[in-house]
Formats: C-alpha cells, sequence, structure tokens
C-alpha cells in the first residue's frame, strides 16, 4: 500500500473513524448534539477530503476499489446527502427525546457502505459495500420500535434484503466457475463466448442491483419500508441507498453499452451479452418501472407511498439514459441524480419537519390548507413536488430533458415516448398533493367521512393533532432553503452544473 | 432587451403583487393591471416601429424579424435564450396584453378569495403566454408551453365552479400529454439536425429546413400537431375545453379562450408548418376534414346546451375550426383569416365569458332555461350580449366576418366540400346565438330575478371590446398588414402552396 492508495481511502477511512468516534462518544456523553456534531464533522472532513484526492485521478487500491471522477461525485453526493439526512434527522430525533448515538453511527456506516459500493471494483468489495450498507438500515428502518409498521417494515427489508444477497453471492460464484474472474467490470464483457452459466450467475446479481434500486419487478418492499421507516431515514434509503447503486451500475454495466445504438443494434461476432441480450431485459424494466410506479401512485392517498412509488419510476428514468449509453448518458444520469436527491430530500426533510412526535406526517390530509397555515413551508414543498413532476423552472425538467435528449441520441424512441407519457401522469398525483396544501379546510367530496364534520373550519381532519405551523428548527430550514435553491437554480441556469458535472465525468474516467 | 422585458414585467410585477397583496389586496390588483398596461405600452411601441417601417434593437434588416434577443443559457446543449418579434407575435402579444387587462378588471369584485395568489397566477400564465408567442429557441418554447400549463391549472382548480378539480385535471392531462409528445419531437428534431450538421442547436432559424426522411418527418411533425391541436383545440382531441371553460372563474375562462387556444393556432403556423412543410402538406386532408367536423360539431353541440358557459364553450371548437382549415388549406387568404379569427375570437369570446360571468355573480346560475326576459332588467348587458352574438354568427361589420369570410374564400379553391360544409357551420352559429338571445334576455321571465344592470367598470371593458370588433371588422388592414410577410414566408416553403 502506498501513499497514493491512501489518498483514495482517506474519505473512507473518515467516515469509518467518525462512526467510531460516534459511538464512542455515545457511551460516555449521551446527548443528541454530540453524536450529530461529531458526524457532521466526520462527512466535512470525508468531503475535504475527496477534494484532496481529486488532483490525482485516478487512483486505484489493489483490485478492490478504484477511483475515477464519477466515483469521486457520486462521493460527494452521498455525503451531502447525508449531510442534509442527519439535520433533519437531529430535528425528528430531538422532538422525540433520542440521544441517537447509535443512529447516526449506523448512519455513517450505511454511508460508509455505499460509498465502497460506489467505488468497487471486485466482487469482494461490491458484496462488502453491499451488505454494511442493508445490515445498517436494517436498524435504521426500524428505528421506531413502538411502531407495529416501522418493525414490519425492517423484517420485510431484511428478508428481501437477505434473499436477494444469496442470490448475488450464488451468481458471482456461478460467473467465477464460468470466467475464473472476480472482476465486477468483467461482467459487461460476459458473451456467449462464456458458456451458459455466465449469463444465470450475471441475472442473479443483477436481481441484487435491481432490488436496491426498487425497479419492477424487484420493487415490492418499497411502500411498505418508505412508509414504516422514519421520514428522514425514508429519504436516506430514496437517495443514498439508490444512488451509490446507480453509480456502481453505470461504472460497471456502463461500458457495454457505450458505442452500442441501444436497444436497436446487434453488433459484432461474440458481442457483450449485457448489450446484445440484456438490453431488452433493461429496456422492459424500465418501461415497467416507470408505468407500475406512477401508476399505483394515482390511487394513493399516503404522501410517503406516493413518493415511494414515484421513486420506482424515477429509477425507471434513469435506467432509459443507462441504456443509451456513452458520455452524454453519463451526463444526464449525473444530473438526474443530483435532481432527484436535491428534490427527494427536500420532500422528506419538509416532511419530517411537519411530523409530530406521536405520527409522521404521511396522510394526504395533513397538508390540506397547508399554504395558509405556513405559506413558506408550503412553497417549499410544492417546488419539490413541481421539480419531480418534471415542470419547467425545476432541475426536473432539465433532468427530464437530458435524460429525453440521451435516449433520443441513442434512437430508444419508445422509451422516449414511454417516458413523456409517464412523465404526464406522474403530473397527476404530484399535483394532488399540491393542490390540497393550497386548498381551504372545505372537507373534498371524495372524502365522505371528513364531510360529516360540522365544523369545515377545522384543518387536518380524521383527527391527526398537528399543529397549526410549522416550527422546524432554524439549521433544518436552512437546509430545506438551500435544497429548493439548488432545485430552482439548476431548473433555471443549468450551465455552469452541467460544466462542473462534464469535469467530473471527464476526469480520470 | 424589450422582448425579454414583456415576459419579465407580469413575472415581476405579479411576484410584487403577491407578496404586497399580504399587506393590502388591492396591490395584487393594480400590480397585475400595471404589469399588463406596460405590456400594451411596449407592443405599442413596437407596432408603430414596425408599421413605420424602422425597427428596433439588434434586428437585422433583411430578416423577417422585427427585433431579436439571443443570450446563451446552456450552451454545452445548443440552447439559447431566445426570443424573436415578428408580426404574427405582434398581433397575438397585443391581444395578450389586451385580454390581460380585461381578465383583470373583470376578477376586480368577483375573486374574494387568495387575491394575491389568484393574480399570482394569472400573471404567470400570462407571462408564459408571452413566452411562447416570442421564443424562437425550441426548448425555450417548449418551456413557456408548460410554464402556462401549472397556473391555469391553479386557477381552474382554486377558483373554479362546482365542479372545478375534474375540469382542472382533465385540462392539464389532455393538454401535458401534448406537450410532451412535443418535447420528445423537439428533442428528436434536434438530434436528427446534429446528425446531419454536426451541430447540436435548438434554433428555430437553424432548424427550419433540416432534410429528413418523410417517415421520420411525418412521426416528428406528428407530436408537434398533435401538441398543438389538443390546445387549438381540433375536433376529436377537443373533450377537455367545454369542461375546462366552463368550470373556471370567469378570468379564467377570458385567458384560455382567448389566449391559451391561440398559442394552439400560432404554433401550428410558426413551428409545424415551415419546420416540416412536406408532412403538413400531406396531413392537410385529415387536418381539413378535423377542421370541418370541429365547425358543425361545435356548433350543433352549442345548440343543444343550456348552460350558457357551456354554450359559448362549444362554439369556441366551432369558431377555432376555421382557423385550423385556414392553416391547413395553404393560401393567403385563407392563413391571413386565420390569423384574424384567432384575433376576432379572442376579443369577442373573451367579452363573452366576461358577460357570462356578469350575469353569473348576479344570478348565480348559467341555466338559460331559468332565465329570460333579462333585457329589462339589465337593457346594457342586453344590448352588449346582443352585439357579442353577432359577433359568433360572423355578421358583416363585425371583424369575425371579415375572418370567416377570408378563410371562406381561401378554401373555396381548394376544396369546395370543405367551403360548403364550414358555410352550413356559418347557420347553425345563427341558430344556437339567436337562441341564446332569445332564452336570456327576451320573452318573459321564468324566474323572478332582480339584478343590477353593467357596473361602470363592466360596461367600459365590454363597450372597449365591442369597439375594437366594429374598428377591425371596418378596418382590418392595420392587422392584416402586420402578418402580410409572415403569410407569405410560411405559404413559400410549403410545396405547391403559395398558388393563391
Amino acid at each position: 500500500m502506498s501513499a497514493s492508495d491512501l489518498l483514495g481511502l482517506f474519505p473512507l477511512i473518515m467516515l469509518a473513524g467518525a462512526s467510531i468516534l460516534v459511538l464512542l462518544a455515545a457511551a460516555f456523553i449521551r446527548r443528541l448534539l454530540v453524536s450529530f456534531v461529531v458526524t457532521l464533522i466526520g462527512l466535512v472532513a470525508a468531503l475535504v477530503f475527496v477534494g484532496i484526492a481529486w488532483p490525482h485521478l485516478p487512483l486505484k487500491v489493489a483490485a478492490l476499489l478504484s477511483f475515477d471522477g464519477f466515483v469521486l461525485f457520486g462521493f460527494v453526493l452521498i455525503l451531502a446527502a447525508t449531510v442534509f439526512v442527519a439535520i433533519s434527522s437531529w430535528a425528528y430525533l430531538r422532538g422525540r427525546d433520542d440521544e441517537g448515538g447509535d443512529y447516526y453511527f449506523l448512519l455513517l456506516l450505511s454511508s460508509l457502505g455505499a460509498c465502497i459500493l460506489a467505488a468497487s471494483t471486485a466482487f469482494a468489495s461490491f458484496f462488502l459495500g453491499l451488505e454494511l450498507l442493508s445490515v445498517s438500515l436494517y436498524a435504521l428502518i426500524g428505528w421506531r420500535r413502538e411502531r407495529a409498521a416501522g418493525t414490519e417494515a425492517a423484517i420485510k427489508y431484511l428478508v428481501l434484503a437477505g434473499a436477494t444477497s444469496a442470490f448475488v453471492l450464488f451468481g458471482m460464484a456461478l460467473i467465477y466457475e464460468a470466467t475464473g474472474s472476480m472482476d465486477l467490470f468483467r461482467l459487461a464483457r460476459i458473451s456467449s463466448a462464456d458458456g451458459l452459466i455466465a449469463p444465470v450467475g450475471l441475472g442473479m446479481i443483477l436481481v441484487g442491483i435491481g432490488f436496491k434500486l426498487a425497479v419492477v419487478p424487484f420493487h415490492l418492499w418499497t411502500p411498505d419500508v418508505y412508509d414504516g421507516a422514519p421520514a428522514p431515514v425514508t429519504a436516506y434509503i430514496a437517495t443514498v441507498s439508490k444512488g451509490a447503486m446507480v453509480v456502481v451500475l453505470a461504472r460497471a454495466l456502463g461500458p457495454a453499452f457505450v458505442g452500442n445504438g441501444g436497444v436497436s443494434h446487434v453488433s459484432t461476432a461474440a458481442p457483450p451479452l449485457v448489450a446484445a441480450g440484456f438490453p431488452w431485459v433493461f429496456a422492459l424494466i424500465a418501461g415497467l418501472s416507470m408505468f407500475a410506479g406512477n401508476l399505483l401512485a394515482l390511487r394513493e392517498k399516503n404522501v410517503k407511498r406516493i413518493l415511494a412509488y414515484s421513486s420506482i419510476a424515477h429509477l425507471g428514468y434513469i435506467l432509459v439514459a443507462f441504456l443509451a449509453g456513452g458520455p452524454q448518458a453519463l451526463r444526464a444520469i449525473a444530473f438526474y441524480l443530483v435532481a432527484y436527491f436535491a428534490m427527494t430530500l427536500g420532500a422528506f426533510a419538509v416532511i419530517s419537519a411537519l411530523s409530530s412526535p406521536e405520527k409522521d406526517a404521511d396522510d394526504l390530509e395533513d397538508y390540506r390548507g397547508l399554504a395558509g397555515r405556513s405559506p413558506w413551508t408550503a412553497a417549499m414543498l410544492t417546488t419539490m413536488l413541481l421539480s419531480l413532476a418534471g415542470l419547467p423552472l425545476t432541475a426536473g425538467f432539465v433532468g427530464k430533458f437530458l435524460i429525453l435528449s440521451a435516449g433520443a441520441g441513442a434512437e430508444l424512441w419508445t422509451l422516449a415516448v414511454i417516458l413523456a407519457i409517464n412523465g404526464t401522469i406522474s403530473i397527476f398525483y404530484y399535483l394532488k398533493i399540491v393542490s390540497v396544501m393550497f386548498r381551504g379546510a372545505e372537507p373534498s367530496p371524495a372524502r365522505a367521512g371528513s364531510a360529516g364534520n360540522p365544523l369545515p373550519a377545522e384543518p387536518a381532519p380524521a383527527g391527526v393533532p398537528l399543529s397549526g405551523t410549522v416550527r422546524a428548527p432554524l439549521l433544518a430550514a436552512i437546509a430545506i432553503a438551500v435544497l429548493a435553491l439548488a432545485v430552482v437554480a439548476l431548473g433555471v441556469y443549468p450551465a455552469p452544473f452541467l460544466s462542473i458535472i462534464g469535469t467530473f465525468t471527464a476526469a480520470g474516467g | 432587451m424589450i422582448l425579454a422585458l414583456l415576459v419579465a414585467v407580469p413575472l415581476v410585477f405579479g411576484l410584487a403583487g403577491w407578496a404586497l397583496g399580504r399587506r393590502n389586496i388591492d396591490w395584487s390588483r393594480w400590480l397585475t393591471l400595471a404589469a399588463n398596461a406596460v405590456n400594451l405600452v411596449i407592443v405599442a411601441v413596437l407596432w408603430a416601429g414596425a408599421a413605420g417601417g424602422f425597427t428596433i434593437g439588434s434586428s437585422v434588416p433583411s430578416s423577417p424579424w422585427l427585433a431579436q434577443l439571443r443570450w446563451p443559457w446552456i450552451p454545452s446543449l445548443g440552447i439559447s435564450f431566445s426570443l424573436s418579434l415578428d408580426g404574427l407575435s405582434l398581433a397575438l402579444l397585443a391581444l395578450t396584453a389586451f385580454l390581460g387587462i380585461a381578465s383583470v378588471l373583470a376578477s376586480w369584485k368577483g375573486v374574494t378569495e387568495k387575491v394575491g395568489f389568484f393574480h399570482f397566477n394569472l400573471a404567470l400564465v400570462l407571462a408564459g403566454v408571452n413566452g411562447v408567442f416570442l421564443a424562437t429557441d425550441l426548448f425555450l418554447f417548449a418551456f413557456f408551453w408548460e410554464l402556462m400549463l401549472i397556473p391555469m391549472y391553479f386557477l381552474i382548480d382554486l377558483w373554479g365552479h362546482e365542479n372545478r378539480h375534474k375540469a382542472a385535471v382533465k385540462f392539464f392531462l389532455f393538454t401535458q400529454v401534448g406537450g410532451l409528445l412535443m418535447l420528445v419531437s423537439i428533442i428528436g428534431l434536434a438530434v436528427v439536425h446534429s446528425m446531419a450538421s454536426g451541430s447540436l442547436t435548438f434554433e428555430y432559424t437553424e432548424l427550419i429546413g433540416t432534410a429528413m426522411s418523410p417517415v421520420v418527418a411525418m412521426l416528428l411533425m406528428l407530436g408537434f400537431f398533435v401538441a398543438f391541436a389538443v390546445k387549438l383545440p381540433a375536433f376529436p382531441l377537443h373533450t377537455w375545453l367545454p369542461d375546462a371553460h366552463t368550470e373556471a372563474p370567469t378570468a379564467g375562462s377570458v385567458i384560455l379562450a382567448g389566449l391559451l387556444l391561440k398559442t394552439g393556432g400560432y404554433g401550428l403556423i410558426r413551428f409545424a408548418l415551415p419546420l416540416f412543410p412536406s408532412a403538413s402538406h400531406s396531413i392537410a386532408p385529415v387536418a381539413i376534414a378535423m377542421a370541418v367536423a370541429g365547425i358543425i360539431y361545435g356548433g350543433l353541440m352549442a345548440f343543444s346546451q343550456s348552460d350558457m358557459k357551456r354554450l359559448v364553450a362549444y362554439s369556441s371548437v366551432s369558431h377555432l375550426g376555421f382557423v385550423l382549415l385556414g392553416i391547413y388549406v395553404f393560401t393567403s387568404q385563407a392563413l391571413s383569416g386565420a390569423v384574424l379569427q384567432m384575433v376576432s375570437h379572442g376579443i369577442s369570446t373573451g367579452a363573452l365569458f366576461i358577460l357570462v360571468g356578469a350575469l353569473q355573480d348576479r344570478i348565480h346560475t348559467r341555466d338559460m332555461n331559468r332565465m329570460g326576459g333579462l333585457w329589462k332588467q339589465a337593457p346594457r348587458m342586453g344590448a352588449a350580449a346582443l352585439v357579442l352574438a353577432m359577433a359568433l354568427v360572423g355578421l358583416p361589420g363585425l371583424v369575425n366576418f371579415v375572418a370567416e369570410f377570408l378563410v371562406l374564400v381561401g378554401t373555396w379553391k381548394v376544396s369546395m366540400a370543405a367551403t360548403v360544409l364550414a358555410g352550413v357551420g356559418l347557420v347553425i352559429a345563427t341558430v344556437y346565438a339567436l337562441r341564446m338571445i332569445q332564452m336570456a334576455f327576451h320573452g318573459g321571465p321564468r324566474e323572478k330575478w332582480d339584478i343590477p344592470d353593467l357596473s361602470v367598470m363592466e360596461t367600459c371593458v365590454l363597450f372597449i371590446m365591442i369597439g375594437l370588433l366594429v374598428g377591425l371588422g371596418l378596418f382590418p388592414q392595420p392587422l392584416l398588414q402586420i402578418v402580410d410577410k409572415v403569410v407569405a414566408g410560411v405559404l413559400a416553403v410549403i410545396p405547391s402552396g403559395g398558388g393563391a
């Protein structure tokens, strides 16, 4: 191991060190603030070391990890998202008299897992990252032990994640048997020349990837886990755990699509299987995810579940860009990830801020008349939702545009049209939330239950004891405002940010 | 610079009005009004410049544009903030500012809830509409196209009538599907262009004349056509319109009918025809059939309504059939007529919606079976309604007559059958317009109403609108002149077109 190896490893070491420090500190001072501050320091230190490693790209640590511009981009994304989750968790835990030492320990640990996953080049590191991420999440999802839904969600995630881990391991073994390689990047080059076992193994690994991304047909856990987990943890699952997997997917399998027109082209002698035979699988997964996510969200009345279904669709959008291949696509994926991170984190941060100690604010009725009670909070959530819906002036619009451009460049017309149609469907349920916020306290005709209430002036029917206004701590409010600003800035003037992404994706690729 | 102002002024004034409106609600009313007044002045200056022959700002002398503006926006994708003005834009911008003023005044008393947010949405729609009429970067165009929708959705959903939620969603669904298909087409066009020329650009002037196979051209054109035909609305895609118009608040209906529908016609003339001339030429028979079907169907449906607002809404379907007809027969008279029809329909239907809104504010129903004999109660209202009904009929002396006449004359050379059928549509218009007057204002009162006549403000607004209809009906030349060059330019690129 040389000094340059350490350069790449330092961000990871910082995360690991901070997590141990949090645990140690919690053993002596059981104060939420201490754990929170140590976590923040660890995350910022990791970010600083990412900056220090930047000029020395590309870096490689043994055969396990490698660092290029895209990986560091993933690091920044993961770490920044963790900072936001840490902030909104702080507000969330503080309201519940929780000292949260082990909470922050697990949060840092899962971020460490996500970073290892993003940087992994071999089966061993891939699996290590995957498990580190999953195991920490089991505990985080079931954090609120007094709630049956939380425990149920944790068990559900545990069982399914465990099963997919078994799949992944078995797939790795099969591929090793067929090719004699444990190299993650070998996956992109698997061809029909590798025999019949290799594709089976590849398929099994894809199950694991699909599970983490929560794309159809591996999406079944999503609504329950989103609903049962505390709002900040849900935000974390929606962003970091999926983002890390997208990064590794684009790195490991993306090269198979480069120079390939995508689905419509079948190229030379022994083409990489991923690009020649599997695109149909990916295209099918992308199409089904978009449709299933958006259609299932339509009838949902629980905001967290709506966002769960919508995230399934958003990953479907990203897969369209992934299928397109090439630098265009990488840029689209990177931009969309940032946009998706910002708007998802923002939406969940608002949900966290609105949640009372007894109950997360997940019922659509909790949002009725919010614009009248807390106009700023409503404005923030509206920004996030309109961005998720992909409407102009927001990052979501530009992101969708980039994905459509990448798809059109690769002549994926069918998927592009499917994406356009789904963009429309999705607007329905986002607007449903938005218009509930701006509507008065009138009982809507669809809700016969609350129509019997003789006092329509009373906000938040259905017996939800929500406070009249939102009292988010200043730090959480600032975090939300920063995210909203980012969403709008990326939507109005994305040019500078696109060039930043350009340098990230170009460096040491 | 001056073009950016047209978009920026409503935006800034609307925001300021919303913010200040928290202190005193009249701020938002006055500021939205002021924004439109400022825009009207800007348009008047531009118009005077155009008529006087000199150009403003950085315009190129030989180009068809009166003024242009181009700021870099997302250079790595070939996207710029590019606005251009020609006669067609100018005419429609004038209509926008004018109807903007009318709709603010029309909702001065009627809107009492969330007044600040209402006017913010109003200003935002107007900014979006102005942007649509100016944008010559296709990405920017799609951007403004979508920008119009959200505030319109809110206007219907929050301040509309009984079934507003359903109507708002329906409106949004139809227009959004069209808009996103158009976005796919725009991207497709840019990709096709970049494959041929090697540079990615969304600039309209550079994308014109992109060479592509007929199949690709047809597919891309259909993306645009569907978006614009939904907005126009052309016959089988019109079903969102009666609901949206009926349920929207008065100002919403005025803007919806007067301006948003015009963006469809504008899009066809500005983008669908010049970008895909041969594909447009081959789809023309279908478009003409859709237009004629719309004219007759809209008329028959209008005749069978008892809801007054719905009647006006269906009459829009009928009258915008003339726009579609005029665009797709490719003769200069018909195309000029189509543009004129867009303006005349904007004013006359806007005025009718204001009138129906005023009536509904007084008697709280739009059901014509419950009206009757209102002339005695409100003679000014009755007189205004009569003149506007004549506008629906297309009576000579009003600009609607000139427009429809031009379309029919232009169509005659191309398709006699279409002309005759469209003419039948005019007969139906006579029937439903007179039936409306008869049921609401003549005869004996079916119920006892005691209503005040039009207020001074309402009278002034309607008087000016009717005055414009008459004025342009007698002297349509200034308007025709300003769009003359655009019409000639569009027809020049259509194969076998321009055979006027």
